[in-house]
């Protein structure tokens, strides 16, 4: 293979890893965070406690984040399938991140939202702020930097997720990696979209760290 | 008849917890009058905290009402609740500011929830800043500040909704004793100035002493004792009572308590008692001895109190003629018991 096609096959990966992973995390977090909120707020000592849809939100996030991604992906696929009409590529591969991120997501979000400090929510409270007000001026707003750098995260797992599922003929930077990499027995492909990936992460972490380290205003 | 600004009812709190039914507050009735700087003060567990906590009803109680301004606040709904809750103003021993934002920004944290015109918001905030000495630190986050000044912020930021009662639960407890005399005097004034009432909750004497007008002694959920400080303080009738405001226990440990444990007494001297010098006199026109167990002076408010901790003479002949000549004078004191480190209670 000529520089410039491989080249083109890398920026092409580049671009669907890239695709999948960002609208995957996206879309994880519109269904995680208020998932995750909603796991604080009911929780036993949450702003309006409500036992019962705590334990069965808490139980359909823990079934679903003790799959493992790629059986996950396996036993979805004819479901995605019939939904978005096609098994294979891009848009089947971030509905399956969607489907087994956005319980992570929701635990992230929850670990965070657990770091704000109970007596700065009891003194909203004493102001008569609503449920409402607590949640969107104290809960997410101090747990700003956690939520960043959780973010962070998130986006490098679902990267990785991305990746597996390029096996399964998710397309993107998994999928060269395999088809050229392993079937066609070209290591230095394999090498090459192993150091693209480990780029990818090093600068989604950069700016995640960054970016929380900005935002927090406890440490200037 | 004075105005009850805020009222509690009968109230009990029970919690349920692993190891079984905690009373916290056992059938409290205390009625606040506006304009009262009211301690509430007893020791760590007695139930302070959630005490003030059903006030605002961030503790919900399992019996009882609680009124503020003649209205019932148990029973409204989460709305009606919380546009009271802005009239009720609470600040924290850990200061519970929002860390993300600045000094300015805390003090518009009340205002964005009460709907204030963001036109008008910034204007007040900073004005409030100036009352509590802090319009250069207006850009200064909660990390940057010391105990004091966070408190300050805290302070500002519980005038921000014009409340006509701030809770305050160990509001100088985090603080260093000259701290917490600043910030005790700012809390007078905004009490004499504004007529904001204040219910002041501590286990630390001082703080009454300095501050409130009236006190109520809470003792394992229940209140014991209550009055105004200045006659608690002559009078302590209950045992609770005594331990606030006796003198250190130092003077009985020491040495010289040894040898006389007998016919003791506290007395209470004030401007009134305090020209002539009565002890002295006494010695001389009894011809019998008195042994010094502590003396110190306090200040209550704006009045000062001598306190003092006399042996009587040994034999209970002489003794009853001392107490005689004491009562005579009008020195407020009261005796205390041989076998007993406070005195027994005395019937009202
Ligand atoms: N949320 C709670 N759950 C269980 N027990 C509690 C709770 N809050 C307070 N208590 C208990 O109630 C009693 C009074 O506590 P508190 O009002 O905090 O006392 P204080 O403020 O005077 O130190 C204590 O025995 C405490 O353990
Ligand atoms: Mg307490």
């Amino acid at each position: 293979m000529d520089t410039h096609t491989l080249l083109q096959l890398l920026g092409e990966g580049t671009v669907q890893t890239l695709i999948m992973t960002l609208v995957g995390t996206l879309v994880s977090y519109l269904i995680g965070l208020p998932v995750g909120v909603s796991l604080i707020v009911t929780g036993p000592n949450g702003i309006k406690p409500v036992g019962w849809y705590n334990k069965i939100m808490g139980f359909i996030v823990n079934v679903i984040r003790s799959m493992p991604f790629l059986i996950l992906m396996i036993a979805f696929m004819p479901y995605i399938r019939k939904i978005i009409g096609t098994g294979i590529g891009t848009w089947a591969t971030t509905a399956a991140l969607i489907l087994a991120a956005w319980p992570f997501v929701a635990r992230m979000v929850e670990q965070s939202l657990l770091e704000v400090d109970p007596g700065v929510v009891e003194a909203a409270q004493a102001m008569g702020a609503s449920n409402m007000q607590i949640i969107r001026k104290v809960l997410l707003l101090e747990a700003r930097p956690s939520l960043l750098n959780g973010a962070a995260v998130a986006t490098i797992t679902i990267l990785g997720y991305s990746a597996m599922a390029g096996t399964l003929g998710g397309g993107g930077l998994g999928d060269i990696a395999i088809r050229y990499g392993h079937y066609r027995f070209q290591p230095t492909i394999m090498w090459i979209t192993i150091l693209v990936l480990v780029v990818l992460v090093q600068i989604m972490q950069e700016i995640g760290v960054k970016l929380a380290a900005k935002m927090d205003n406890r440490l200037n | 008849m004075a105005e009850h600004i805020i009222s509690l009812q009968g109230v009990t709190k029970e919690f349920d917890t692993k190891g079984g039914k905690v009373v916290a507050l056992k059938d409290i009735n205390l009625d606040i009058e506006k304009g009262d700087s009211y301690g509430i003060i007893g020791l760590s567990g007695a139930g302070k905290s959630t005490l003030v906590r059903t006030i605002n009803l961030l503790e919900q109680p399992t019996e009882g009402k609680v009124l503020f301004d003649g209205n019932l606040l148990t029973g409204l709904g989460s709305k009606e609740l919380n546009l009271s809750r802005r009239k009720i103003s609470m600040i924290f021993q850990q200061f519970n500011l929002l860390m993300q934002r600045d000094a300015l920004g805390n003090i518009l944290f009340p205002l964005e929830i009460a709907g204030v015109p963001k036109a008008e918001a910034p204007e007040k905030a900073k004005e409030l800043l100036k009352v509590v000495d802090l319009e250069d630190r207006a850009h200064s986050y909660p990390s940057q500040l010391s105990g004091g000044q966070k408190q300050r912020v805290a302070i500002a930021r519980a005038l921000a909704s014009d409340p006509e009662v701030i809770l305050c639960d160990e509001a100088t407890s985090a603080l260093d004793p000259k701290t917490t005399r600043s910030i005790l005097g700012l809390l007078h004034k905004i009490n004499e100035e504004r007529g904001i009432t204040l219910v002041v909750i501590t286990h630390e004497m001082e703080v009454i002493k300095q501050l409130c007008n009236k006190v109520a002694v809470i003792e394992n959920g229940e209140i014991v004792e209550r009055g105004e400080v200045q006659e608690i303080f002559k009078k302590p009738k209950t045992k609770a009572a005594r331990k606030l405001f006796f003198p250190d226990g130092d003077y009985r440990e020491k040495p010289l308590t040894k040898t006389s444990t007998k016919n003791r007494v506290r007395l209470v001297f004030d401007e009134a008692t305090a020209g002539e010098p009565i002890i002295a006199n006494m010695i001389m026109e009894l011809g019998a001895p008195v042994n010094f167990l502590y003396a110190n002076l306090d200040v209550l408010g704006e009045s000062q109190k001598g306190q003092m901790v006399l042996c009587l003479a040994a034999d209970k002949e002489t003794a009853d003629k001392q107490k005689e000549y004491l009562k005579a004078k009008n020195v407020e004191f009261i005796e205390i018991d041989e076998d007993d480190e406070y005195g027994e209670e005395v019937k009202a």
